[in-house]
């Protein structure tokens, strides 16, 4: 089996940013290439850089130096406006706090990133219901996330993140807000989405979570001190 | 992504938040409001002041003789030589712009009896050419004539009022009544004019030729002036020929009545159009006056909607975080709360334009002010809610849209 193609490219990545008095180097030169389909655990205690660096992958921030390169494309020197277009078009994002709309349906909020796409409504809403089928929410569409439970809620941001068939998922301690059970759930899909083909990077400072991950990188001021195949 | 989605984005949004939304109208709903009623009311008020014009004739000028002036002592109004059919005959022949001229001896309190009937009037001996001076209309019958007024004819022009009063079955037209004991066939009744600007009734009148007012009711008391009239009506025949021709009836009178160069006129020519008018400037500044407060409250009221669109911004913040982080562009999210301010400020103009059509309503039911409400206010109200919307919702707006994705998701 030939080695699959990489995804990501960081070379000599650095972020510095200005506080106050002095500057904070939140990363310093990291080298990192990720395969596609490759499933990511990226650890660290807080303040050790793990979050930047899932922010430049998902290209919510620019980096001050190096050469970032993800699916072809440089992420150096881009408008605001481009990195958006990238970001609806090739990432997808699954945060702590679920960030779902309040006061709106299921299928509403997993509709969103389509939305921005300028996809017509009818079409819209049918791929948000086959998202929603797919993390078994199908019976749940037009509930509001308050009627919803926390496993569920994750579900639905799952679901709204692969609504616009991204390559790589991005999740930031998906499961920080779930208990155990509810946990293994969310774990569950996201094994099934790596298995179909999904570039899986999550953050975690869970030992459970970061098991699962076929790679665990561990960054600690600013740099990656442990890369685990 | 596209003005539909964006609109419906925007409602979403307003209708989440109802009570705040209709809270943040309410500023917008009070300024579009009264913006309306004082337009109506100054609209109304030009509208009473062309109509009084148009009673008064279009392009006419009034005659009439003014103090005396003898020995130092100055009499009252109207103690100078009174004026004559002379000096009708004269500026009719010689004034160039003058196409009517009708000299007029009114007198009150006269009674007309049909049929054991009374009603007081006035009465008032002219010349037909009044009736085209005044612009006033005959809708039944007809005016009397020239060859009737040599010939002193009985014959009487009512107003509408005494038309009611003496005939109210009707049937008036070739029928007779009596004016100091003498008969007077009715040969016409005068379209309805309604109060005069001072308040009269102008259609309690009756008109009878100059001629039959002086042999035969009795007329005016007269110092060795043949033929006198109480004051003159003059038709121009353009608006621009009013001055030109106020200097000729000016010029001509002096001369008719001896007055030297450098002494004082004892008659006055009155443009009674141009006194409205003037009048009307006063009213209509008002009015303006009063559309500037009404002005400052819609601007107050879009203060309160920027005021809430700022609160609405800080609190969607991660909202705000999460739309751009799934790819929403920077116009989209100005976009977004742009259209949310111009949608509450114009669901604010349509609320506060009905308040104010029926705020206009209520003050010309109260009788005080003429108001006047005309379609063209609609565009006004939309208008002026839509700028307000845009002028005070941009800002939040592009707020918003300038937030970094980071800094937005991890807002508390």
């Amino acid at each position: 089996m030939a080695a699959p193609a990489t995804l990501i490219r960081a070379r000599q990545l650095s972020r510095v940013y200005k506080l106050g008095g002095g500057d904070v180097h939140a990363l310093r030169g990291i080298d990192c290439d990720i395969a596609e389909g490759g499933y990511v655990a990226v650890m660290g205690a807080s303040g050790s850089g793990k979050s930047t660096f899932m922010n430049m992958l998902g290209a919510l921030d620019t980096p001050s130096g190096g050469e970032l390169t993800i699916a072809g494309q440089s992420l150096l020197n881009r408008t605001p406006d481009e990195l958006a277009a990238f970001r609806n078009q090739t990432v997808g994002f699954v945060f702590q706090q679920f960030n779902l709309l309040p006061r709106t349906p299921a299928i509403d909020n997993v509709a969103l990133p389509l939305l921005y796409r300028g996809m017509p409504a009818a079409q819209r809403r049918e791929r948000a219901a086959a998202c929603l089928e797919m993390v078994g929410l199908g019976d749940r569409m037009d509930h509001h996330p308050s009627q919803l439970s926390g496993g569920q809620q994750q579900r639905v941001a799952i679901a709204r993140a692969l609504s616009n068939e991204p390559r790589i998922l991005l999740a930031d301690e998906p499961t920080g807000a779930l208990d155990s059970r509810t946990s293994e759930d969310v774990m569950d899909i996201f094994d099934q989405l790596n298995a179909s083909g999904i570039t899986l990077i999550l953050v975690t400072h869970e030992a459970e979570v970061g098991a699962r991950a076929r790679r665990r990188i561990v960054f600690r001021d600013g740099r990656i001190v442990e890369d685990i195949q | 992504m596209n003005f539909a989605a964006a609109v419906s984005v925007a409602l979403n949004a307003l209708r989440v938040n109802a009570l705040r939304s209709f809270l943040a109208m309410l500023g917008v709903i009070i300024g579009v409001g009264s913006v309306i009623v004082m337009i109506s009311i100054s609209q109304g008020a030009k509208a009473a002041v062309d109509a009084q014009i148009s009673a008064l004739g279009a392009n006419s000028l009034q005659l009439r003789p003014g103090s005396s002036f003898r020995g130092g002592v100055r009499g009252g109004s109207g103690s100078a030589t009174p004026l004559s059919d002379e000096d009708v005959e004269a500026l009719r022949e010689t004034v160039p712009y003058v196409i009517a001229a009708a000299g007029i001896i009114q007198q009150r309190g006269l009674t007309a009896v049909v049929d054991g009937v009374n009603w007081s009037t006035e009465v008032a001996g002219t010349h037909p050419d009044y009736f085209i001076v005044r612009d006033w209309d005959i809708v039944e019958g007809r005016a009397f004539t020239v060859p009737e007024l040599d010939g002193a004819a009985r014959v009487a022009v009512i107003g509408r009022t005494v038309a009611n009063e003496l005939f109210p079955a009707g049937g008036a037209i070739g029928a007779s009544l009596r004016i100091s004991g003498v008969p007077l066939e009715v040969a016409g009744i005068l379209a309805e004019r309604g109060q005069s600007s001072w308040g009269q009734d102008q259609d309690d009148v009756i008109f009878v030729p100059a001629t039959t007012m002086r042999n035969r009711l009795g007329g005016l008391s007269t110092a060795g002036v043949r033929n006198p009239v109480q004051s003159i009506w003059l038709g121009i025949d353009r608006a621009r020929n009013m001055e030109a021709a106020t200097e000729e009836i000016t010029d001509l009178m002096r001369v008719r009545r001896n007055i030297r160069i450098g002494g004082t006129d004892d008659f006055a020519v009155v443009n009674f159009a141009e006194f409205l008018r003037a009048r009307n400037e006063t009213e209509s500044q008002l009015g303006l006056l009063l559309a500037a407060t009404a002005v400052i409250s819609l601007v107050v009221g879009g203060i309160g909607i920027m005021n809430i669109m700022l609160v609405s911004v800080t609190e969607r913040t991660r909202e705000i975080g999460l739309r751009l982080a799934i790819g929403a562009k920077q116009a989209d999210i100005r976009n977004q709360f742009l259209i949310e301010a111009v949608v509450l400020c114009v669901a604010g103009g349509l609320v506060g334009m009905a308040c104010g059509a029926i705020g206009a309503l209520v003050v010309e039911s109260m009788g005080q002010f003429p108001v006047s409400i005309e379609p063209m206010i609609a565009f006004v109200a939309i208008g002026a809610a839509a700028g307000v919307g845009i002028l005070f919702g941009f800002y939040p707006a592009h707020r918003a849209s300038r937030l970094n994705p980071i800094d937005a998701l991890r807002y508390e």
